[in-house]
């Protein structure tokens, strides 16, 4: 049987929200803005009107500002566009147990087995578009699709409030013509490559031969032309509300923050990689496994970045042992010709922690099992007391050691695969 | 323009976990008897801003709406 895959996105999700809090600001261009104190000045979201006066997502504050006079800029609250996005996925929930959600303001929904009791897909898009608009007074576009990507594809076409169905007899008319760009996974760099090939629309890439494809573009190729092709079977991966999101096998875990100033010598550095990898250790400790790779991300304010990373010893989950791996890989890669505004702590290669651990003759292991019980304790009251009931030294005495990445830390939209 | 006023109320909670609210108190000392609650759904107020449970009650012969915005509660109110 065919499917019926949904694609809903929340239209201006932020900045939805917050003129429907606010309806004084309703008839005005509303951005939703980090706080440039704390350097987050971006645009966060914006709606219509902003758009239409040429406010990007990502541009600075004082830009955005400048294209549209009259812009009002609110503060975000994260709180309660959590809030929104659980009750939107609780809407989904009655027409499908299959809800993947991609990020806080998009989801895909398998309904092919509801489909029989709601109507057709695009009744049942229907029916959601009213029920959000009626609960949460915002409004959604959606794609019916058979595939998650021209679900998806569908839900960018038409913005806002609007549904599109994609069938396999139009497909050909509404998704082919469109550029490049605009299919998912085709970032600027990979659209630079393909126009390079004289392929500037979706219709081209999906008739170019896969085989020319993986040539130049390895497997990913082949991924992008079954993506062009509708030919995509991805299931729609149902989700576990009590699994907090990590329903998909973790890769990674990781952290990273802007500092509110900029750090320009070692000290900054070790408070701040104490910081991060506290939160990341003991959300590693959570999810019970151990580690064996650390890897470090920097960000100079000239806004160059790079990464680094590194192969521990040996297996671990101890904040110690990753905070030291961390500064380690940092002495040895950066030399502050430009001071930091921006650091990440991320470990990979994760095994269970059940894993057994090879010995050796000069390692004391004593000590890093009294690491593990000193690690436990400190969950543990963090876990009573709040996360910053206890702390090491270095993070105390500085503007910047009130900062909770483990509690301020929400999830963002995972990648794809 | 009507206003966000946040208010006292008094519920019975059900076996079932609904709420039914039975009074609103007003911070001025007068209780109002909720007679029936008509409907509730979740539903948003565009006029003040807010989103929650709704109750639509009848008050006094009058049809008003409170709402149930965890873990508060609020009507849309006239007066300052």
């Amino acid at each position: 049987m065919e499917r019926i895959v949904l694609h809903s996105d929340i239209n201006s999700f932020y900045a939805n929200v917050e003129c429907l809090y606010h309806p004084e600001i309703r008839d005005f261009p509303v951005a939703v803005g980090g706080n440039p104190e704390k350097r987050h000045g971006i645009i966060l979201a914006k709606n219509q009107k902003a758009k239409a006066a040429g406010v990007k997502t990502g541009e600075a504050l004082w830009q955005a500002r400048e294209k549209c006079p009259g812009l009002v800029i609110m503060p975000p609250n994260y709180q309660l566009y959590l809030r929104f996005s659980r009750l939107a996925r609780k809407i989904y929930n009655r027409y499908s147990d299959q809800v993947e959600s991609f990020g806080l303001d998009e989801a895909w929904l398998d309904v092919t087995n509801s489909a029989r009791i709601h109507g057709s897909g695009r009744a049942i898009a229907e029916k959601i578009s009213r029920a959000i608009q009626d609960e949460l007074g915002i409004t959604v576009s959606i794609g019916v699709s058979w595939n998650k990507i021209f679900a998806k594809f569908g839900s960018d076409y038409q913005k806002p409030d609007a549904i599109t169905t994609i069938t396999r007899d139009n497909f050909k008319k509404i998704v082919w013509p469109q550029e490049i760009g605009d299919l998912l996974y085709v970032g600027p760099a990979t659209k630079k490559k393909l126009m390079k090939y004289g392929i500037y629309t979706i219709g081209q890439l999906a008739q170019t031969s896969s085989d020319f494809l993986v040539l130049q573009f390895g497997k990913m190729g082949m991924v992008l032309w079954r993506f062009a092709n509708g030919l995509d079977d991805s299931p729609v991966k149902a989700f576990d509300e009590q699994y907090n999101g990590n329903e998909r096998i973790l890769k990674s875990i990781g952290n990273s923050i802007t500092t509110p100033r900029d750090l320009k010598n070692l000290k900054d550095v070790k408070l701040i990689t104490y910081m991060l990898t506290e939160s990341v250790a003991m959300r590693l400790r959570e999810t019970g496994c151990y580690c064996l790779t650390v890897a470090i991300h920097v960000r100079t304010k000239e806004l160059h970045s790079f990464t680094r990373q590194t192969k521990l010893a040996k297996p671990s989950d101890l904040t110690r042992e990753i905070a030291e791996a961390a500064i380690a890989l940092f002495e040895n890669n950066y030399d502050f010709s430009s001071d930091i505004r921006s650091l990440g702590v991320r470990v990979t290669d994760l095994v269970p922690d059940s894993t057994p651990i090879q010995l050796d003759v000069f390692g004391n292991e004593a000590l890093r099992i009294r690491q593990a019980q000193l690690d436990d304790t400190v969950d543990d009251l963090r876990k009573r007391f709040g996360n910053l009931v206890l702390r090491r030294a270095v993070t105390i005495g500085d503007s910047m050691s009130g900062l909770d990445p483990k509690k301020d830390h929400v999830i963002h939209p995972i990648g794809y695969f | 323009m009507a206003i966000k006023k946040f208010v006292q109320v008094i519920a019975k909670f059900e076996e079932d976990g609904r709420i039914i609210p039975l009074q609103v108190l007003w911070e001025d000392g007068r209780v109002f008897s909720i007679d029936r609650v008509l409907d509730m759904r979740p539903g948003v107020s565009l006029k003040v801003g807010g989103q929650g449970i709704r109750y639509t009650c009848r008050i006094q012969n009058k049809e008003v709406c409170l709402y149930y915005e965890e873990p508060k509660w609020f009507v849309e109110s006239k007066e300052r």
